[in-house]
């Protein structure tokens, strides 16, 4: 048993773990912590992998900012523990663990295929790797800007988007809107009603 | 040109039809009467005048055919060409239609004058001008129709108009279910008639009554086929033969269909007497006398004809006598007269039955046409124990009915005697039934003959001679319900005494007594020293019968009576059974005949002189319950079996279970189906996830085996 | 050195975790979180394909899902948010009135 491999069984149970709670607890600022912790373990994960920009953008965009906005969200909305409410859906409650296992058990069942010819990774400073550049700044820049700029314009697009979407999104409903709304609501149906008199004649 | 004979008449009808309630409109009811009485009448006239033209311009100058028969033929075009099966709209004139058509536009022309006056004041006056103006043109096309399917069309329209004509006062329950009568019996006699026509085709490959050119192949007649050679078996012609009288049954009003007749007089009087005697029920006779070629070789079915016709005619003779209605009495006499001219037919005298039609035609309808003057003039009155002395108030009427009195009777020298005469005895004399049927059925004849008179006497004494019944029952009539004539005629205003007819019906009166009277002396047979050019005229056009114990020899025509005698010693093989012609049997009979007319008619005036309002057997009043018999047992049934079977079973069960079951079974799917619509989005998930596990189980299973090593 | 599948099958397990979760949370904010988590199951599993190839592709492939979830977030929040306005509450089962 290598350090690596202990290293990884330890932040794969540590992220597994997390994960349950995020799905397992009532109060969803907890959900968020499990969550902020399986990112991060998974942020190491990544360093294990040699994807050390990819580690560092997962811990300042993805725990950083993505977690942040979702714990100012939680409190914006003031969300309280779950009372014990009725579960309409309680036969999901037993439909869960079925389903899980069952699921899991098909992906064991490809990965096993997968392991039939292990696949050991490649060491970092091996062959096919010598100088370790895999995951360094310069190679993912080389990467992106010369063979794949238009995904990368593209979801510059699609964050622009994203941006006013959710600003109209969240906006409290003003009055001049809601009365602008209402008016072109009552032009439509006067248009409607001329319409079907003119069908009817 | 034989064409404009029988469009005449529709263009009047179209014209009448389409337009009539505007000239009501914008003319005013009497002008608009003279308007569309003048149309109808002129659209007949043109067909009467050219129906003479043809008949004397052309026909009887031309040269016969190849068969002997003379025939003129307009072709309008081809109407149906199926593979083999060819019809054509054609029209045939040959000396059999030729003599239709004489007395049918003849007599009808006559007919329409008397309904100018006789409907007038009825608001539907364009109306029954129209149909009746229809019905002329499918009685002609009927008789010239140059196939069976032509004829069927004239067959099957003259029962719609007949419909359409006794159904004519709309708002009279009575009328409308005596029309519906008359057509559904008719279509009983139409079935039979439809199968005929489908064996005729089967067997002979044809419908045509003329040699025709189908795909380029000479195909003769099925009148020819049959005459000439025996290429069809006795039993498939027989079958045929039968079936085609069983239509004739019905349009003719033969036992077992006769019922619709008496009810039929529901309708005016002109529309009985043109239909419902003169024309319409001779459909029947024309159909067996122009198959009978077909006939003359199936024995058996010309006896059922002979025996039928004779049945019928006694049959309907016992109730007339018992009738108080004074068309009802005529409606029985009809059918009992139409029996006759089958049983002339059956018996192999095709020509001496055509012969009656043709004199039936015009006594009765003068018979019809006097009683409608009668009824006319007495206000409505149709009930003759209401009715006696209307000599002096109907002069006219009463001297012309009097000649149909005799004529219908038999008496000598008038058209009826000798046409009643000459089936008699051929009746008597005929080699085309087993032995003795013969004289049998003339037996049953003579009895019927005599009973005619009877009761022929009877209605003149109960409605011209005698005692005045009418005024003291005049006022219950008026204030009674009567026979809903109130809804249908306008009282002239005459509540006082009976008046004679316009001059618009005493006219046509005192042309069809004279015919009464001299029409016979056309057929006067040889043995009584006429020339009988009726029958010369007919005879190629229709089968000769082929006599019971013939050998077969060459020339195989049983004796004609009249060609015999003018031609001498004629080469007719002497091959019936009875060994040959007798003047003096003939001679004799025809004084048997005359002496059973007499005695007939003084009977009566000796009877019913006396008594008058004397009743008859309850039985025959009653018709002998045959209406009743057959409601039991036919329209019986057939209506329980349509309401409780088809109605409520088939219809509502099953037909209408079924197609709301198709409705209700697509309501319950679907609202099977609404439970997967729940609104929770959790719940989608679950199905979505259910369905990935399977469809990656289903990769996993096909790419890798079920191998799980674990 | 670690084999690739143990990776994979981390990634797996990940993966089933968040979709059970997307299950059972009535809060739809968990529920979302529960959706962030399977995107990240999925990023693991292709920085480790990337790592078996020795190809940048894979990472800069995750990049890009970054992006996207952040993108994402940003609006599934907002939506939540103008669902909150309305409902007055984060049951996911109130919002059903797509039922029949």
């Amino acid at each position: 048993m290598e350090f690596s491999h202990i290293l990884f069984l330890g932040l794969a149970a540590l992220a597994v773990v997390a994960a349950f709670n995020v799905i397992l607890q009532r109060n969803p600022i907890y959900s968020a912590i499990g969550l902020i912790v399986v990112l991060c373990s998974l942020a190491a994960l990544f360093l294990t992998l040699s994807a050390q920009f990819i580690a560092a953008m997962q811990i300042i965009v993805y725990a950083g900012a993505i977690m942040v906005l979702f714990v100012f969200v939680i409190m914006l909305l003031n969300v309280r523990a779950e009372e014990t409410r009725i579960d309409k859906q309680k036969y999901l409650k037993w439909l869960a663990a079925p389903l899980f296992l069952a699921l899991l058990a098909e992906v064991m069942a490809v990965v096993q295929y997968v392991n039939l010819t292990p696949q050991p990774l490649p060491s970092a400073n091996g062959a096919a790797d010598p100088q370790g550049v895999l995951g360094t700044v310069e190679n993912i820049a080389n990467g992106m800007f010369i063979n794949y700029l238009i995904p990368f314009e593209a979801a510059s697009v699609l964050i622009l988007m994203a941006i006013v979407g959710s600003m109209l999104l969240a906006r409290r409903e003003r009055k001049e809107d809601v009365e602008r709304i209402e008016k072109a609501l009552v032009a439509q149906q006067e248009e409607e009603q001329k319409y079907e008199e003119e069908v009817a004649a | 040109m034989l064409k404009w004979i029988v469009l005449a008449p529709l263009i009047g009808a179209i014209i009448n039809g389409l337009f009539g309630r505007r000239f009501l409109a914008v003319f005013g009811q009497r002008a608009t009467e003279k308007l569309v009485g003048f149309i109808a009448c002129a659209s007949v006239g043109v067909s009467t005048v050219l129906a003479f033209m043809v008949f004397f311009g052309q026909l009887w100058h031309k040269q016969p055919d190849a068969d002997g028969v003379r025939r003129i033929l307009d072709h309008l075009f081809t109407w149906l060409k199926v593979g083999s099966f060819q019809a054509d709209f054609a029209y045939l004139l040959d000396p059999l239609s030729g003599v239709y058509i004489l007395f049918i536009t003849g007599v009808g022309l006559l007919i329409h004058i008397y309904a100018t006056g006789y409907m007038h004041g009825d608001p539907g006056y364009y109306r029954f001008f129209c149909y009746l103006n229809l019905f002329m043109f499918m009685m002609l096309t009927l008789v010239l129709g140059d196939n069976l399917l032509l004829l069927f069309v004239g067959w099957e329209g003259v029962g719609l108009c007949s419909y359409l004509l006794i159904g004519y006062y709309i708002k009279w329950d009575v009328a409308g279910s005596a029309a519906k009568k008359a057509f559904v019996m008719n279509r009983i006699g139409d079935f039979g008639f439809m199968i005929a026509t489908f064996l005729v085709f089967t067997n002979f490959h044809t419908i045509s009554f003329v040699t025709k050119y189908i795909n380029g192949v000479e195909v003769s007649s099925f009148l020819a086929q049959a005459a000439a050679s025996p290429t069809v078996a006795v039993g498939t012609l027989t079958a045929i033969a039968l079936l085609f009288f069983v239509g004739a049954t019905g349009k003719s009003a033969q036992i077992p269909l006769f019922t619709w007749l008496p009810d039929a007089m529901a309708g005016p009087t002109p529309v009985s007497a043109l239909i419902h005697a003169a024309t319409m029920v001779t459909a029947g006779v024309y159909l067996v006398a122009r198959c009978s070629p077909v006939f003359v070789k199936a024995p058996t079915a010309m006896a059922v004809v002979a025996v039928i016709g004779a049945a019928t005619a006694i049959f309907a003779a016992t109730i007339g006598i018992a009738q108080n209605d004074i068309k009802k009495v005529l409606a029985y006499s009809t059918v009992s007269q139409l029996g006759y001219m089958f049983l002339a037919c059956g018996v192999g005298a095709f020509v001496a039955g055509i012969f009656h039609v043709m004199t039936h035609a015009f006594f009765k309808a003068l018979l019809f046409l006097g009683s409608g003057s009668v009824i006319h003039g007495m206000s409505d009155e149709q009930d003759m124990r209401r009715m006696g002395g209307l000599r002096k108030y109907l002069p006219i009427t009463y001297s012309t009915m009097f000649v149909g009195w005799l004529a219908i009777s038999g008496f000598p020298l008038l058209s009826g005697f000798f046409s009643k005469d000459e089936i008699l005895w051929r009746t008597w004399s005929t080699g085309s039934l087993p032995n003795n049927w013969g004289r049998a059925l003339w037996v049953v004849a003579a009895i019927t003959a005599v009973i005619t008179a009877v009761y022929m006497t009877r209605l003149m004494v109960m409605t011209f001679w005698g005692g005045e019944r009418f005024t003291g029952a005049r006022n219950d009539h008026h204030a009674g319900a009567g026979h809903a004539s109130s809804g249908h005629k306008d009282d002239h205003g005459h509540h006082g005494r009976p008046h004679e007819s316009g001059w618009l019906m005493t006219m046509p009166l005192i042309i069809l007594a004279m015919l009464s009277i001299a029409g016979g002396y056309v057929g006067v047979p040889a043995a009584l020293g006429g020339s009988n050019q009726f029958e010369h005229f007919l005879e190629p056009a229709i089968a000769k019968v082929e006599p019971a114990t013939a050998t077969h020899t060459g020339a195989e025509l049983a004796p004609v009576m009249a060609q015999a005698e003018s031609h001498g010693a004629g080469d007719v093989a002497q091959a019936s059974h009875e060994g040959g012609h007798d003047v003096q049997t003939e001679r004799l009979f025809t004084g048997i005949s005359s002496a059973l007319a007499l005695l007939g008619l003084a009977f009566g005036l000796v009877f019913f002189r006396r008594n008058p309002l004397w009743r008859a057997p309850k039985l025959l009043e009653d018709k002998y319950r045959v209406d009743e018999f057959y409601d039991a047992t036919v329209v019986g049934p057939v209506e329980n079996l349509s309401r409780d079977g088809l109605w409520k079973v088939v219809d509502v069960k099953i037909i209408d279970g079924f197609v709301n079951g198709v409705a209700r079974l697509f309501a319950a799917l679907a609202g099977a189906l609404r439970y997967t619509q729940t609104g929770f989005a959790r719940n989608y998930a679950a199905v979505i996830l259910l369905g990935a596990i399977i469809v990656i189980g289903y990769f996993i299973v096909s790419f890798f085996g079920i191998r799980i090593n674990i | 050195m670690v084999p690739l599948s143990w990776y994979l099958a981390l990634s797996a397990v990940l993966f089933t975790i968040g979709v059970v979760g997307v299950l059972i949370q009535r809060n739809i904010i968990s529920l979302f979180m529960c959706v962030e988590l399977m995107l990240n199951a999925v990023n693991l599993s292709l920085i480790a394909f990337s790592r078996l190839h020795t190809d940048v592709t894979g990472q800069l492939f995750v990049f890009i899902v970054m992006a996207v979830a952040a993108a994402e977030a940003a609006v599934g929040l907002a939506i939540i948010i103008a669902l909150f306005r309305s409902r007055e509450t984060l049951n996911v089962d109130e919002a059903d009135l797509l039922k029949l």
